[in-house]
């Protein structure tokens, strides 16, 4: 084997692309089929991740992968974040192992049952605590760090769901038009101090979360690319896949006593 | 259309390194719990069943607890026949456990959950200036269903098949068992799950051994050939190149009976690209109308392709993607084959009645007018398999595509018998049409095999041919 590494391939195994400008990324829910996904892309390029997840042995299994795929650093925490007491200790300690924070990803959420929500109210809390309040408060930490700092981008993933609530999901899809209307206020707010907020909408997508919907589902690798695009540039809202932006337009533009009267 | 394609690919997808994607699988179009079509690449038979995505190794056996049916892992369904089909049971997709577990650069030793497609393992390793040990003809297929179809490449003679360079992999067991597999530690098992068609357990994750190139180029020699002798003295000739592969024009008959094409390879010894991969573009868009392969057509193909070098030998320097996955840049190419589908027949004859097998079958064949161009000759070499139900053997392999056509099953059975006379055997994972005699005699280990099988699992090929 030579030894010139110009012309030995195997010189570079395991070297990092973009060496310099390695991103320090927080993500949390780490082992939703999403976030997974835009890892993968995030790890090629070498970055240093922290990554938070409720299950120890699926943790463990992403973070061997996106070692193995180039992350330069891997950090985890298991946690439930439903447990807010918690938060602000496990993101200090996040931010202390990546010795600062370009991004926060926040990627956790559940799809509830609908009908269960119907019924029972603890359920329907359930859901919204899950996907409104925990986010609000890991924001709350989040924004205020990055704002002190002037710098970081908090990405977090919505819904289309969120845009329109109807009636076949409107529990998951009130606590995403919640968190939304969050985000809109807190990026009116930080946007000067120099922090991005990007709000995230996808469609119904091809991960574990949606093994059980018979609906056209965008695939997760593209949605991933979009992600990182839109972190990228520091855009304030993206629709994933991106005709979803024109089918909510419409979806939205429909008046409230016609809408009502539809199965939708 | 290039149709030297060697086609022993078992299941399929995805050409990027993040998790898998549907391209090339229909998506399952209802929800699971409900019957669906679930295709093999052959699209024959047809048949439904229940699809239970996994995307964790700790789903297996979790989601199957309680469940009376039988059930069967499947990877990106490129088996052909009904190997990775189980009628009216459950299917255990794995494609959504593909992750990489570590990686040594020293040893070239990756290791990686099942489900993981040898698309996502190039993406990963050829930037890296790694390469698969042995590769199918077509690149979407699983590391599970590479496993358990101990799948053969163009470098049988060289590297052995595809457990020759697995040294251990985890075996999960319905009843929640996990055993570590390899050569030392439970080497029955090991043996059994090598070539044993997923019927032993779910292989959760596997090692692979990769090896070293400097370059996505190979090269290459194009050379012409007119019968079986010819074609045994270029074999001899070039013995040095690590690949070889052969088409061969299946329909004429009289001075052109057995021309062919020989088509030697070797990674380039000199340093090149080793960029990854673009993602395939090409879908072939519905199914072709019956009538689109006739003899006519095929012939026509067969003669153009036969002549497409002007010159009896061309070297060549070609990349590695249309030198193994020719057809792999066309998804879904199977649907040219039109709504009926395809069977593949696919045979290794021992060197002892090799060559006159090969005549005989080539006659046959020839003399039934049914012939396709997708047809591969080649030799296996004397590396032994590691599994129990592998299906090389040294001596002569070749492999035909086959439209289904009501003559087809008849004249199926016949070449099976023939290859039986002749002591060779066919591959389960291109077969729809083998009978449990023929099964039986080609494998004589099947009873001892079964003694591994998992009581849960079970497959339609299994079904049919040992009743």
């Amino acid at each position: 084997m030579s030894t010139t590494p110009a012309t030995d391939p195997h010189a570079l195994a395991g070297t990092v692309p973009n060496a310099r400008i390695t991103k320090k990324i927080l993500v949390l829910g780490a082992t939703s089929g999403i976030a997974e996904a835009t890892c993968r892309i995030w790890a090629a390029q070498g970055a240093q991740l922290f990554l938070v997840a409720r299950n120890a042995e699926k943790l463990a299994a992403v973070a061997a992968d996106l070692k193995t795929r180039g992350a330069s650093y891997i950090g985890t925490a298991v946690a439930d974040l439903d447990d807010t007491d918690k938060h602000p200790e496990l993101l200090s300690h996040a931010v202390n192992s990546l010795t600062g924070l370009d991004v926060a990803y926040l990627a956790h959420g559940i799809l509830g049952d609908q009908a269960t929500g119907e019924r029972d109210f603890e359920h329907a809390a359930q859901i919204l605590h899950t996907n409104f309040v925990a986010p609000v408060s890991l924001l709350t930490w989040l924004a205020n760090f990055c704002a002190q700092r002037h710098a970081g981008v908090l990405a977090v993933i919505s819904s289309v769901a969120g845009d329109r609530v109807r009636k076949s999901n409107y529990l998951y899809g009130s606590s995403k038009a919640g968190l939304s209307a969050f985000l809109a206020g807190l990026r009116n707010r930080i946007d000067r101090e120099g922090v991005t907020v990007l709000t995230i909408k996808p469609g119904p997508v091809a991960t574990a979360m949606t093994a059980h919907m018979n609906v056209k589902k965008a695939d997760v690798n593209v949605v991933a690319k979009s992600i990182v695009a839109a972190i990228d540039r520091k855009a304030d809202v993206v629709y994933v896949p991106g005709i979803w932006q024109i089918i909510m337009f419409v979806v939205r533009s429909i008046p409230e006593r016609v809408f009502k009267k539809l199965n939708l | 259309m290039p149709p030297a394609v060697e086609p022993e690919a078992i299941s399929a997808n995805s050409a990027s390194s993040a998790p898998a994607h549907s391209e090339s699988v229909p998506p399952p179009t209802s929800e699971p719990g409900e019957l669906q079509s679930f295709e093999s690449w052959g699209r024959y038979p047809k048949y439904k069943a229940r699809v239970i995505p996994l995307h964790w190794q700790s789903d297996f056996p979790a989601v199957v607890a309680g469940m009376h049916d039988s059930v069967l892992p499947v990877g990106l369904g490129r088996s052909y026949g009904d190997v990775g089909l189980l009628k009216d049971g459950t299917l255990l997709q794995t494609t959504g456990m593909d992750r990489l577990l570590a990686f040594d650069a020293e040893t070239g030793i990756l290791t990686a959950e099942s489900g993981i497609s040898l698309a996502q393992i190039l993406d990963f390793a050829v930037p890296r200036g790694f390469f698969l040990p042995v590769t199918p003809g077509t690149k979407y297929v699983t590391l599970g269903g590479a496993i358990a179809n101990d799948i053969h490449g163009k470098n049988h003679e060289y590297a052995g098949s595809f457990g020759c360079h697995v040294p251990c992999f985890e075996l999960v067991r319905s009843d929640g068992t996990r055993m570590l597999c390899s050569q030392a530690e439970n080497p029955d098992w090991y043996a059994a799950t090598i070539g044993g068609m997923g019927l032993t357990g779910l292989i959760s994750w596997a090692q692979l051994r990769l090896k070293p190139i400097v370059s996505r180029a190979m090269d290459c020699d194009h050379i012409q050939f007119h019968g079986i002798d010819e074609w045994l003295s270029l074999k001899q000739q070039y013995t040095a190149a690590e690949y070889n592969v052969s088409w061969i024009d299946c329909t004429s008959t009289g001075k052109n009976f057995a021309r062919g094409i020989f088509m030697a390879g070797d990674h380039a010894k000199l340093p090149g690209e080793l960029k990854p991969s673009p993602d395939p573009k090409l879908v072939f868009p519905m199914d072709a109308p019956g009538f689109a392969l006739n003899r006519l057509s095929v012939a026509a193909f067969n003669a153009l392709y036969f002549h497409k070098q002007f010159k009896p030998h061309v070297k060549a320097s070609i990349d590695y993607e249309p030198y193994f996955y020719p057809l792999d840049k066309i998804l879904r190419w199977n649907r040219l084959y039109g709504a009926n589908g395809l069977v593949q027949f696919q045979y290794a004859i021992p060197w002892e009645h090799a060559k006159e097998g090969t005549i005989a079958i080539l006659r046959e064949i020839a003399k039934s007018g049914l012939a396709s161009f997708l047809a591969v000759l080649k030799a296996f070499g004397d590396i032994p398999s590691l599994g129990l139900m592998s299906f090389p053997c040294p001596g002569i392999m070749f492999a035909l595509d086959f439209p289904i056509k009501e003559a087809t099953f008849p004249l199926l059975e016949r070449l099976g018998d023939m290859t039986l006379e002749f002591g060779g055997r066919l591959y389960p994972a291109k077969d729809a049409a083998m009978t449990p005699h023929q099964f039986q005699t080609f494998y004589p280990e099947w009873q001892q095999f079964a003694r591994f099988k998992d009581p849960a699992i079970t497959s339609s090929f299994w079904e049919r041919v040992t009743t």
